[in-house]
């Protein structure tokens, strides 16, 4: 028999879920796990109704709400109509094709990308859709998962398949040992400032290297989930024994002999020896430092002992031109000490950064010291049991205590279209994934960076180094 | 969905790279259940001033860009969120082909599942465009879809690389979902196959 040519965690993962690859190529993939939310399925559901088609697999299907929610008094109703009815139009659809949904007041809502692992739905070697770009952030427990449109959401209710050719593989290697107060938010946007916001695109990324494998369920999730702001389809993770620890014993995942089973089966899943990849990149981790976002994408970003850069050093007339638009919106001159850039909110969040070992890194730094005046600073867990479980260790007192703001769950200020927004002009240091111009609200100004940097921010009222506090 | 075939139309010149999608539209204008209706707020901090008035430098504010049915663009368009208002939002003001040197991979997919074509064609040629659509109304430009040539306006035939299989959906107006259930039987043969090789995954069930 002659030697199986060696292949990617993607290329096993594709293979197995290929229903049927039509002549030129395209294959129809079988999807495993469709997370449905609030925004982006409205049309896809009236699709559906038009056609008189139903959902194939809702015991494949999660609803939840998350993009509008309100994030306090929560109780007393959604104020804002248009959210309100978004709201209620998700819950008629679930209802009416029956598809599982956490409802907005139980413990289990929160982000889609922060419940789908915490409740063991998301699992290595699985497909996962979802109508949101962030769906990457599942490939940290190695899940070839990535954001679709309503028309695909469409496509996935009536069929729980899309039709897709194969993206190429690319490999992302990070070694070394992080120096201390640097995370993998630094991580990620060091590699987004590396490769650019296109580096990725037709690309899945795989990241691989000792400095990936250190890094915590939590951390992967975050690199992964900003695979996206590289262009990138989808970012993976190979599973471990970290990530078989970290499913263990969560509500949807098997258990007893069929957990057994299950690992035997994640364990094949690994990149092979010798597998191919497309473009690959390095990085040593023991170069990067706390990063910080001056411009408004994510690859406009600097060590936070960096400065403001000057649009004159530019590569060409179009990126000069880009660039002064980027510090124009921002309010930044060039040459500025970003560790000088005073802010008015801190937003502590997101699907990026709203775990509980996000909220435990804010709290380190907030632990015994206040937020400075004149700042306001929000935390809002990624869900409820997030939210349960950090208020369990303390952890909302200490935030509480030090002047933060403690949220329910929700996307909140990452984007606007909830009640938490910037005002025009207003600057934030954000946990976010993306600062693009108006993504906080209207005339809002986003500095990307980690939840103990957004802390240490928070308490000097400036963007900070966050080694000075240590 | 619209068939697209042949479309000769007004080209807008947009010469920013990396447009993203909460600049073709803000998240505060998805908060609707339908898809029609979203061409008001096309580019809207690009096009209105933060009274809602018109910009009178932006390009589709002005003559005869308000009836751009081409929008010639430069690298990496439609970074960012997967909102197929965007699309949606293009398609309401009367855009039915972008043409750039690169597009973001889901914004990209978007544009075919709503009669919207995507054009990719090296930077040098989209610049030469660019010059084109800046001459307005007497240098309209034609998208010849079966061909795969755009037409310039001084006859100059550009021709572009598309995916056949899209080409073919797009030509004949043909529903993805309709497409794909020709093969439910292999989908259920392969949903048969699958929950016995992986009887260890549990179904979602809440309740």
């Amino acid at each position: 028999m002659p030697e199986a040519r060696p292949r990617t965690l993607f290329d096993k993962i594709w293979d197995s879920h290929v229903v049927e690859r039509l002549p030129d190529g395209t294959c129809i993939l079988y999807i495993d796990r469709h997370l449905v939310h609030e925004v982006t399925s409205p049309q896809a559901f009236e699709g559906l109704r038009l056609a008189g088609r139903r959902v194939r697999r809702p015991d494949c299907t999660i609803a939840v709400v998350d993009h509008n929610v309100p994030t306090e008094n929560r109780r007393n109703g959604i104020a804002e109509e248009e959210s309100r009815i978004q709201i209620e139009t998700l819950e008629r659809n679930v209802a009416e094709f029956g598809v599982p949904y956490f409802p907005l007041l139980s413990a289990q809502q929160g982000i889609v990308h922060i419940i789908g692992p915490e409740q063991g739905i998301s699992l290595p070697g699985m497909t996962i859709v979802c109508g949101d770009s962030h769906t990457s952030t599942h490939g940290a427990v190695a899940a070839l998962a990535f954001g679709i449109g309503t028309s695909e959401v469409e496509h996935v209710l009536a069929t729980q398949t899309l039709l897709q050719k194969p993206a190429k593989n690319m490999r992302v290697a990070v070694d070394g040992a992080l120096p201390v107060g640097v995370t993998a938010k630094d991580v990620v946007l060091a590699i987004i400032g590396r490769i650019g916001i296109a580096g990725g695109t037709g690309h899945v990324i795989e990241y691989t290297g000792e400095t990936i494998r250190g890094l915590d369920m939590a951390g992967r999730m975050t690199v992964c989930n900003m695979s996206i702001e590289a262009g990138a389809r989808a970012g993976l993770v190979a599973p471990d024994q970290k990530t078989f620890d970290y499913i263990k014993g969560r509500p949807f995942a098997p258990a007893g002999d069929a957990f057994d089973r299950a690992v035997a089966y994640w364990r094949t899943l690994p990149s092979d020896e010798g597998a191919s990849y497309d473009k690959q990149e390095k990085l040593d981790a023991r170069k990067i430092a706390p990063m910080v976002t001056w411009g408004t994408n994510p690859e406009a970003v600097a060590p936070i002992t960096g400065i403001v850069p000057d649009p004159r050093e530019a590569a060409d007339e179009a990126r000069q031109a880009q660039m002064q638009r980027m510090l124009d919106y921002m309010g930044l001159t060039p040459g500025q000490k970003l560790a000088e850039i005073p802010v008015d909110v801190v937003f502590i969040g997101s699907c990026t950064n709203s775990r509980l070992e996000d909220i435990r890194a804010a709290a380190a730094i907030a632990r015994g010291r206040r937020v400075a005046e004149g700042v306001r600073a929000l935390v809002v867990p990624g869900s409820g049991i997030v939210k349960e479980q950090a208020e369990a260790e303390g952890l909302d007192r200490i935030l509480l205590e030090a002047g933060f703001e403690w949220r329910e769950a929700g996307c909140s200020m990452c984007l606007g279209m909830n009640p938490d927004r910037l005002k025009p002009g207003q600057r934030c240091a954000s946990t976010s994934n993306r600062n693009f111009e108006g993504r906080q609200g209207p005339g809002g100004r986003t500095h990307l960076l980690s939840p103990a940097m957004a802390a240490a921010a928070a308490v000097t009222g400036h963007l900070t180094d966050v080694r000075e506090l240590a | 969905m619209q068939a697209f075939t042949t479309l000769t139309g007004v080209a807008a010149p947009l010469p920013i790279a990396d447009v993203d999608t909460d600049k073709i539209i803000p998240a505060r204008f998805l908060k609707t259940v339908k898809r029609s209706g979203l061409g008001v707020h096309l580019f809207y901090t690009l096009r209105f001033d933060k009274d809602g008035r018109e910009r009178p430098d932006f390009v589709l504010n002005t003559e005869p860009y308000r009836h751009a049915e081409i929008l010639i663009a430069l690298e990496n368009f439609g970074c960012g969120s997967s909102r197929e208002h965007a699309p949606w939002a293009l398609l309401d003001f009367g855009i039915r082909c972008v043409i750039a040197p690169g597009f973001a991979d889901i914004f990209y997919n978007n544009c075919f599942k709503n009669g919207v074509l995507p054009i990719r064609l090296p930077r040098d040629v989209c610049d030469r465009l660019m010059d084109d659509a800046r001459m307005g109304g007497n240098a309209r430009l034609t998208v010849d879809l079966a061909r795969q040539v755009v037409v310039r306006p001084n006859g100059e035939e550009v021709g572009f690389d598309i995916d056949p299989f899209r080409k073919h959906l797009l030509l004949n107006g043909l529903d993805d979902i309709g497409q794909t259930l020709q093969h439910a039987t292999s989908i259920g043969t392969y949903e048969t196959k699958r929950g016995t090789e992986q009887s260890w995954l549990p179904p979602v069930h809440v309740g």
